[in-house]
């Protein structure tokens, strides 16, 4: 069964293709909506079966299966060396893909099944199935790739997807605008994480995960070596993957594109802002985790951007007024939080988070999308409020939504977000305890900020437009299925993951260790330290209470409406004026690296006017009118002369012979007459 | 008289000769210059008569009958006719056309020149002795001029007489056709 | 076959016919291609037939053979005929343009 591995992304691919090419414009949406729920639907299914075959016999040793050879350029030369390159193609399941595979593919088929009730009705349904289907056979080569090739065909794929889908509503300006800005920010992260994928190729001659693994355990000292800008090898490399990471997974200071991306249609930003593809970033670190081991320094340069990221992020989501935009903050914070482990070499628990927070991500986000389309489109939460008794599945399940990325017991983000701060409790790096702090101030953050959320949107009495309020109505059954597979996985997601202090085995743990290289260099522990039972229970506790805290005051400041928290906020004006424009960092992006592009262009565009198009363009143009001057004027007088001429001679003589037509039949006479004396002569002169 | 009559005998044939030459050119010169409408064809008439008289003193006694049945009697007769028809009052003088008179004058006596020279070339000294006996036999018979002509004509040459006939027929037709009213 | 005398002023042989035989064909040419009126061409060109004949019968003559008798004949048939198609032609002409002037009939002419 496992050998049906490549089959998983190829059933995804065949419903894009289908519903894009073959399925005619007037199709039913119910023949798209089958062909794209059955193919992710099957893709999910083999993916379990696959997965229990894997894990029934092979486990935990990788399942390898190469498809072909992509490229093999032959032998370079590189700073270590000649390197005879060959790239190749193929997939890879080991214990980290297996939990990637899962989550792809189990939670992005209930978002298409979710997208068929949410999307119904709208004019792009067939493209925009086609996207999604497309997004995922992207997603699934890149979590499943056997190597940082074909990882990054996978990178580039759900990159485009995201553009074709941030941009769906392409005749609405915003969302054009917001699709360029997500590819153009992430292409710049993807420049880094190509400049290193250069440097491993140029050293190690293959970008194989096994391959380069096996190398770098053989080599782990040389690569500390100072290589360039006064980094070693594994520091250049893994700064390089880092940055692309910030790209894709939007921290700082690439997150600019993640809140304008929520322009697109709301279950696009369930699964691919929420769940999947902003994770790829995380997914990238942990694969790399023996780079990011081999450099101490930029790996805290990640828990030090991460945990920052998470604070900022969770800042800024206290005072949106739009509801998926607190959402759209809100991921940034908790991807800084996957940041913080990865940085801390927590690696199994930012995974495990990762995990936690698709479920819980994911489910906030169809919640989210079901209000929005009960209200007809609004967006606002100013103009929300008392929809629990008029949505109550809806906001029973954003309820358990918003425990969960609370961390409260027994929810599934309690369980990850504790072994991310037990990890950091227990970390090794200098200023540990500052990175802890931030992140048990981000979790009473996110706590406080998410229950605003909740109480302004479902508490309260209604404070929408009295029309939009006569439309409410509860999701139907495609849209509320997802929703309560999401919450049971919201659930009981974390239970996977408890740990030894409380009674359980840390499975999940357990099951990702294979993946982190065991590269015990110069003192740098491997792993860092697990902090003792108590210890561990006690920090639990805490960021209980200040996340069971912190619910309460956001219910008690907002459970009427949002006049109480505006007039919190006028008290702290310039702070307030800092969260509400985000720092103004869009702006300073805009003014310095925008209107520089953009004064190149206009440079570019000013020398190819003046250069090229007067200069070569127009000269080509004079040079041909000449030519063809030159040809008219032989043409006029050599040939024309030629025509003329003979003409000419030909009336000359014609002149001169028609005189003897005189018409006299004397005249005719006598030159018959002249003729035969001459005939005479001729017969004389010969005899 | 007896001197004029030697004279008569031994020179009678050149003399008559030189008679008839005469009246035949005499009869040219006339058709040429001859104004009136009538007098032309006469003066043509004259001259038909003394190449008939030339023929008979060459011993072409057939010939020069037919000549002066066909030419005087027929040929002459269609012009008279034909000048008759037309109501001709007066020949116009020869006006000069376009200068040709001279160069016509020129063109005819050298015509005339160079065809004599030419014709001298081989033939002179030839004897002509039995020549008027040869001309009146036909397969060693004498048989008279006629007899031997038209034996040579009918058995030697049928077939152009058959086509001169033919080309009379046509030359008839074609007259008839010409000369209609339409 | 005793040699014969050679012509002479008095003794008139070949030479003399074909003298006169070359006078009256000039003539007749003259009268052919200087004459305006159709019917003295015709009667010039009956003059060179003329001419032609006596040539004919001159060498007959001389050669005692019948040959050029036979000739002549031929040539009169020939001539009647012409004269007769001739004629012909020139009755055509005058009922189209009303006289027989030869350069009446110039379409030819350019």
């Amino acid at each position: 069964m496992r050998d049906l591995l490549w089959l998983v992304p190829l059933l995804p691919l065949l419903g894009a293709l289908a519903n894009g090419l073959l399925v005619g414009r007037r199709a039913s949406e119910k023949t798209v909506a089958w062909i794209a729920c059955g193919s992710s639907g099957a893709a999910a299914l083999l993916g379990v079966g696959v997965i229990v075959d894997y894990l029934r016999v092979q486990s935990p040793r990788p399942f390898a299966l190469p498809l072909w050879e992509w490229m093999s350029p032959g032998v370079l030369p590189t700073v270590a060396g000649p390197a005879n390159l060959t790239i190749g193609f193929g997939f890879l399941l080991d214990p980290l893909s297996v939990v990637m595979l899962f989550v792809v593919t189990f939670v992005g088929f209930w978002i298409h099944l979710y997208s068929v009730g949410y999307m119904a009705g709208e004019p792009g349904f067939r493209r925009y199935f086609t996207y999604l289907n497309l997004f995922l056979v992207a997603m699934l080569v890149l979590v499943l790739g056997d190597g940082y090739a074909s990882m990054f065909l996978g990178w580039e794929g759900v990159g485009l997807c995201s553009y074709l889908l941030i941009g769906f509503y392409f005749d609405r300006e915003s969302a054009a605008d917001a699709g360029r800005k997500a590819f153009i920010v992430n292409r710049i992260g993807d420049f880094a994480l190509l400049a290193g994928l250069f440097a491993l190729a140029g050293r190690f001659g293959t970008l194989q995960f096994a391959e380069i693994g096996s190398q770098i355990a053989a080599s782990a000292d040389a690569l500390r070596a100072p290589y360039v800008l006064g980094l070693s090898f594994a520091g250049f490399v893994a700064l390089c993957l880092f940055l692309g990471a910030t790209g894709k997974s939007a921290q700082i200071p690439l997150y600019i594109w993640l809140p304008d991306a929520m322009a697109g249609p709301t279950p696009v930003s369930a699964l691919i802002h929420a769940a999947t593809m902003v994770t790829a970033g995380v997914y990238l670190v942990v694969r790399s985790n023996a780079i990011f081991q081999l450099a101490p320094g930029i790996s805290a340069l990640v828990a030090w951007v991460g945990a920052a990221t998470a604070l900022v992020a969770a800042g800024f989501a206290l005072v949106q007024t739009d509801l998926k935009k607190v959402l759209a903050y809100s991921t940034i914070s908790q991807l800084g939080y996957m940041f913080l482990a990865a940085g801390l070499g927590a690696y199994a628990a930012a995974i495990f988070h990762l995990a936690t927070h698709a479920f819980f991500k994911a489910l906030l986000f169809l919640a989210a999308g079901a209000v929005i389309h009960a209200l007809g489109g609004e967006q606002d939460l100013r103009r929300m409020g008392g929809l629990w008794t008029r949505l109550p599945r809806t906001a029973r399940a954003f309820g358990i939504g918003a425990l969960a990325i609370a961390g409260i017991l027994p929810f599934a983000g309690f369980w990850s977000k504790d072994a991310i701060l037990s990890a950091a409790a227990a970390s090794g790096t200098s200023g540990h305890w500052i990175l802890y702090a931030i992140g048990l101030l981000t979790a009473g953050l996110t706590a406080f900020y998410m229950f605003r959320v909740f109480a302004l949107a479902f508490l309260g009495s209604f404070r929408g437009d009295p029309k939009a309020g006569h439309h409410l109505h509860d999701a139907p059954w495609t849209m509320a299925l997802p929703l309560f597979v999401l919450a049971v996985g919201a659930v009981a997601a974390g239970w996977l993951g408890i740990p030894e202090a409380l009674g359980g085995e840390n499975r999940f743990g357990r099951f990702l260790e294979p993946v982190v290289a065991k590269l015990a260099v110069n003192g740098v522990p491997a792993e860092p330290a697990a902090l003792s039972h108590a210890a561990e229970i006690g920090g639990m506790l805490l960021a209980l209470g200040i996340a069971v805290a912190a619910i309460l005051l956001a219910l008690r400041i907002y459970r009427a409406g949002p006049e109480r928290g505006a007039a919190l906020s006028r008290k702290f004006p310039r702070l307030h004026a800092l969260l509400e424009h985000k720092a103004w960092v869009d702006e300073v992006y805009d003014a310095t690296i925008v209107r520089g592009t953009w004064g190149l262009a206009r440079l570019a565009a000013k020398f190819d006017a003046r250069a090229i198009d007067r200069g070569l363009v127009e000269g080509a143009g004079r040079l041909t009118v000449f030519g063809s001057w030159m040809s008219g004027l032989f043409d006029r007088h050599v040939v024309d002369g030629l025509v003329n001429l003979s003409a000419w001679l030909l009336d000359r003589f014609s002149r001169s012979l028609r005189r003897v037509q005189t018409g006299a039949v004397s005249n005719y006479a006598f030159a018959i007459a002249l003729s035969a004396f001459v005939l005479v002569c001729l017969y004389a002169v010969w005899r | 008289m007896s001197f004029l009559a030697g004279f008569l005998q031994e020179n009678g044939a050149a003399i008559l000769f030189y008679l008839f030459a005469g009246l035949a050119l005499a009869g040219a010169v006339g058709v040429v210059t001859w104004k009136s409408p009538m007098n032309g064809p006469l003066s043509l008439l004259v001259t038909f008569l003394a190449v008939a008289a030339l023929f008979l003193l060459r011993h072409a006694g057939f010939v020069g009958i037919v000549q002066i049945f066909v030419y005087g009697g027929g040929i002459m007769v269609l012009f008279l006719f034909v000048i008759m028809l037309v109501n001709l009052n007066r020949l116009e003088a020869s006006e000069r056309v376009w200068r040709q008179t001279p160069w016509a004058l020129l063109l005819s006596l050298l015509f005339a020149g160079v065809v004599g020279v030419v014709a001298r070339a081989n033939w002179s000294g030839v004897s002509t002795a039995a020549s008027a006996e040869r001309l009146r036999t036909f397969g060693g018979e004498v048989v008279g001029n006629p007899q031997a002509l038209g034996q040579e004509l009918f058995r030697s040459y049928l077939l152009p007489f058959e086509i001169a006939s033919l080309f009379l027929l046509v030359a008839m037709i074609g007259a008839v056709v010409l000369g209609r009213r339409e | 076959m005793s040699p014969e005398a050679a012509s002479s002023l008095w003794n008139v042989g070949t030479e003399h016919y074909l003298a006169l035989s070359l006078l009256l064909f000039g003539i007749g040419l003259f009268g052919v291609i200087n004459r305006r009126n159709l019917i003295t061409i015709l009667m010039s060109i009956e003059l060179m037939l003329n001419a032609v004949n006596l040539n004919l019968v001159a060498f007959s003559y001389q050669r005692g053979d019948l040959l050029g008798q036979v000739f002549t004949v031929f040539t009169i048939t020939v001539a009647a005929g012409e004269a007769a198609v001739g004629l012909g032609i020139l009755l055509a002409m005058f009922r189209l343009r009303q006289t027989t002037r030869v350069d009446a009939a110039n379409e030819l002419a350019g």
